[in-house]
């Protein structure tokens, strides 16, 4: 069982890792990344901020954008040119293919990421010459953009377990917008009154809360992040990502792949 | 032990918008395979053919009825390590090459990691991929694809194979390669379910053969015995014009070409045809009993289904006669 | 196995039961991050604070994003308000981007105003960024004769620009359904009299007009202010009577009752007595029970701003709201 995940996880890697499109998605971040420095002489004495917040917000924007393209392809793209079948004809359970493609794609993403922050750490290092002791903050905010990247590669695969590529995408991306408001709907919800009221609070802790994890702009500002924050955006993480794939799989066991 | 057990398998789907009409894409199907036969399923595209196939393989479920393979229930995911399956058009990851498609399938049949390789190159080989081991498969043309596909299906050594319309995407060339595997594999005492609706393969490979139109079972058995059924006739040929009128006069189809002349006529009117070009001093070169072909009994069974149903012209003009 | 029956796969039992408890714990999770972070996230900053960039990072659903950044500022007032917090600075950056955004949000111009003009801790005590806000609104929104009565409002109360305030009443009332107090309040501006009147007659409207209820609680506590400083002049009118007719000043409400002026000791809103200083000056009991009084304040008290719990209880008693 776990052998076959594995196989499943490194070969959805090895497929990831070889499509040209991640190669433009992950050549156009480190470009970015790397020029701004460039955008950092414009505004004078800011160069540290806008460097961080441009190089952190491209590589989540990046990341996100290649989760969500390569996460789509992951089973509807398998269905639709019937490689699924081959899998599933063998000793594979349904289940444990879902598993296997989640890994694998949180395994490009990680590599991914790895990558594009050497190229942003190799730009802050051209810009101070010097890693200060604040920088370890800047590792804290990557740890919680690949967070979201586990619950963005749930999410895309459970819309893709039973929806169509394009569809997919547009709900992955929907939720990822919406997931960073999920605390403004609470706000929301607070003004509304009745079945409103349940509706909106209801809908805002569905929606993946990617508002705690956005410490962006306050790594940028060279303010700490609380050990606390950490810990409880982990376990955010963790259960989030388990109830998407729990509920892809629960959609995918019973799917007739037609 | 039967091969592949069927029974009171059922299909059907709910379409429409509210989901409210049912379509029925299998209706009732009980059939067994036994080992160690080729069996053809065939019928016209649309027969329901891959909704079987798919069925079997656990990627669609029924709405009634169940199945087994090997004696084992089609839902014991261990079945399929001795299952092989080439989906209708393959396609496979465009990344990858040849060589790791194959390895990746037989590391999920559970082939031992030592045999891997060795036997990805032999599968590849023994499909006419060899050379072609290193190139990724985005760069396969369509009977390269197919060709593959026949590879991974074979590469864990199963003991059953579903191939759903094998021979679709080749050339002739390619065709007959493929019919050649499916003998070969036979041979090795292999269990070859197939789906077509090329006729000719079916009649050239099949044991036994089960025709399928409109999601429903219309005949089964033996080649031979499906067309013995049908052919009551004989053609006698002989040399000898002289005794021709009195064969024709026995109410058959007569041709003569110079001094050689033929006719079928009727087993029960083959003696009278004998004394008469006897009589004549005609000089009898062959009786032998016409068979009907495989298609023309298709084509019967698919018109019987239809007038229930009607418009059999339709469903007849779908099938594909090759040679 | 049958389409229904997969639900009773073991592997459906575990993913159903971890997806209800993964959900709960991620649920409870949020909250307990939603906790934490008034003081991780919460903090006095805008981080994008050209409207221009918020447009176009909002994609064109630039009236969401307003919603949400109108939430944001209620929210941040509500926040600060609940500190007691005298500095409200980006409350005018927060309805800037938010009025930037939808122009047409007539609830950030009305409520918004408000939380501007009020002295603090009521308000941000910005009347003039008020002033430019609704204005902004008009221009925006010309037809809509409720920011007109919102612009004149500020002018009389919060800033006591009797002369702006009527030109604001004047013009609105010009609008087609405009209610008809819109020339009442003008003709009272231009009259520069019945300043209490006026007020009253302003927050019984607002008073009535809204749904909000911190909006009613702050007119309610007005307009028993205005309640008080109507007995309290009357009050006065009395003793200065009191004076004029026997050339001292009384020294207990009991002189006045005599006069049969009085029934008994007068009593304020809250149902205790006025009190009668020495020298005849009339003042409440206990000031913290009403904040905005301009009238009665006791000797060595300051006039308050803020409806502190004294002054909340005043609020609940029973027939003290406005019919």
């Amino acid at each position: 069982m776990l052998a076959r995940i594995g196989h499943i996880a490194y070969n959805t890697y090895r497929e990831a890792v070889r499509d040209r499109v991640l190669y433009n998605l992950v050549f156009f971040a480190l470009l970015l990344v790397g020029s701004t420095p460039l955008f950092g002489q414009i505004s004078i004495g800011l160069e540290r901020i806008v460097l961080v917040n441009l190089g952190l917000t491209s590589i989540s924007i990046f990341g996100t954008v290649i989760a969500i393209f390569i996460g789509i392809g992951l089973v509807s793209k398998e269905i639709e040119r019937k490689t699924l079948y081959t899998v599933l004809s063998r000793p594979v359970r349904r289940w444990e293919f879902l598993l296997g493609k989640y890994f694998g794609l949180a395994g490009t993403l990680a590599v991914n990421t790895f990558f594009m922050a050497i190229g942003f750490f190799a730009a802050l290092l051209y810009l101070n010459h010097a890693f200060g002791r604040s920088d370890g903050q800047l590792l804290v905010a990557i740890y919680f953009i690949v967070l979201q990247f586990l619950i963005i590669t749930a999410i895309t695969l459970l819309f893709s377990s039973f929806s169509s590529p394009l569809l997919s995408a547009l709900f992955a991306f929907a939720l990822f917008f919406i997931g960073n408001f999920a605390d403004d709907l609470r706000g929301l919800a607070g003004i509304l009154k009745g079945t409103q009221h349940w509706l909106v609070m209801g809908l805002s802790y569905l929606v993946p809360n990617f508002g705690a994890m956005n410490v962006i702009s306050q790594v940028a500002h060279e303010q700490a992040v609380s050990g606390a924050l950490v810990l409880q955006n982990s376990i955010y993480a963790l259960f989030y990502a388990t109830a998407a794939l729990s509920a892809a799989i629960m959609i995918f066991e019973r799917r007739n792949l037609k | 032990m039967n091969a592949i057990e069927i029974s009171g398998l059922q299909k059907s789907y709910s379409v429409g918008f509210f989901r409210k009409t049912e379509k029925v894409a299998l209706k009732d199907l009980s059939l067994e395979v036994h080992e160690g036969e080729i069996f053809g399923y065939l019928g016209p595209n649309g027969a329901g053919k891959t909704t079987t196939l798919k069925l079997l393989m656990g990627l669609m479920f029924p709405t009634r009825g169940w199945a087994k393979i090997l004696g084992k229930d089609i839902d014991d995911p261990l079945v399929r390590a001795s299952v092989g399956f080439l989906p209708e058009q393959p396609y496979f990851y465009d990344y990858l090459t040849a060589a790791e498609l194959l390895e990746y399938y037989a590391q999920l049949s559970g082939v031992p990691a030592k045999e891997r390789g060795a036997r990805a190159r032999k599968m590849l080989e023994r499909v006419g991929l060899a050379g072609s081991e290193n190139t990724q498969l985005r760069k396969f043309s369509k009977g390269m694809l197919q060709r593959a596909g026949i590879a991974q299906a074979i590469v864990h050594d199963p003991k059953i194979l579903f191939l759903d319309e094998p021979m679709s995407g080749l050339d002739p060339i390619g065709r007959r390669e493929v019919r050649d595997l499916i003998q070969e594999l036979h041979d090795e005492g292999k269990t070859i379910f197939f789906s077509t609706h090329i006729l000719s393969d079916a009649e050239t490979l099949c044991d036994r053969v089960a025709v399928l139109n409109k999601g429903e079972l219309r005949g089964i058995g033996v080649v031979a015995d499906l067309l013995a059924d049908s052919g009551n006739k004989v053609e006698v040929v002989w040399q000898g014009s002289a005794a021709t009128a009195a064969v024709c006069a026995l109410n058959a189809e007569c041709h003569t070409t110079g001094e050689i002349a033929r006719a079928i006529v009727a087993k029960t009117m083959l003696d009278a045809a004998i004394d008469a070009i006897r009589r004549a001093k005609g000089n009898l070169i062959s009786v032998t009993p016409v068979q009907t072909t495989l298609e023309e009994y298709f084509l019967k069974r698919i018109e019987q289904g239809a007038t229930a149903g009607g418009n059999a012209k339709a469903d007849s003009a779908v099938l594909e006669v090759k040679t | 196995m049958s389409q229904s029956a997969i639900f009773k796969k073991p592997v459906m039992y575990v993913a159903s039961g971890l997806l209800l408890a993964s959900m709960t714990m991620a649920t409870l999770t949020a909250h307990r991050l939603d906790e934490m972070r008034p003081q991780a996230t919460l903090m006095d900053v805008i981080y994008i604070q050209s409207p221009r960039a918020v447009k176009v990072m909002s994609l064109g659903y630039t009236g969401l994003a307003a919603c949400v950044y109108w939430t944001r500022a209620v929210q941040y007032f509500g926040e600060k308000h609940v500190l007691r917090s005298k500095r409200l600075d980006l409350l005018p950056k927060l309805l800037d981007l938010t009025v930037s955004l939808d122009p047409h949000l007539l609830p950030a111009y009305e409520f918004g105003a408000i939380f501007l003009a009020q002295k603090p801790p009521e308000g941000a005590g910005m009347p003039d960024e008020a002033v430019k806000l609704v204005e902004r609104g008009i221009r925006a929104n010309p037809d809509y004769w409720k920011l007109y009565y919102s612009l004149g409002f500020i002018h009389f109360i919060e800033r006591k620009d009797y002369k702006a305030a009527e030109k604001a009443f004047d013009e609105g009332s010009k609008i087609p359904g405009a209610h008809p107090w819109m020339k009442v309040m003008a003709a009272a501006m231009a009259a520069r009299a019945g300043d209490i009147e006026s007020a009253r007659f302003l927050w019984t409207q607002i008073y009535e007009g809204s749904d909000d209820k911190w909006i009613r609680r702050n007119a309610l506590s007005r307009l028993i202010a205005l309640r008080v400083d109507d007995d309290v002049i009357h009050l006065d009118k009395m003793v200065q009577g009191y004076v004029k007719k026997t050339g001292s000043s009384p020294s207990s409400w009991q002189n006045l009752v005599a006069m049969g002026w009085l029934q008994g000791a007068p009593l304020d809103p809250a149902g205790e007595p006025y009190e009668l200083q020495p020298g005849g000056r009339v003042v409440v009991h206990d000031i913290s029970k009403f904040p905005f009084i301009e009238h009665g304040i006791p000797e060595g008290e300051n006039r308050s701003e803020f409806i502190g719990p004294a002054a909340d209880k005043v609020l609940e008693k029973p027939g003290i709201a406005p019919k």
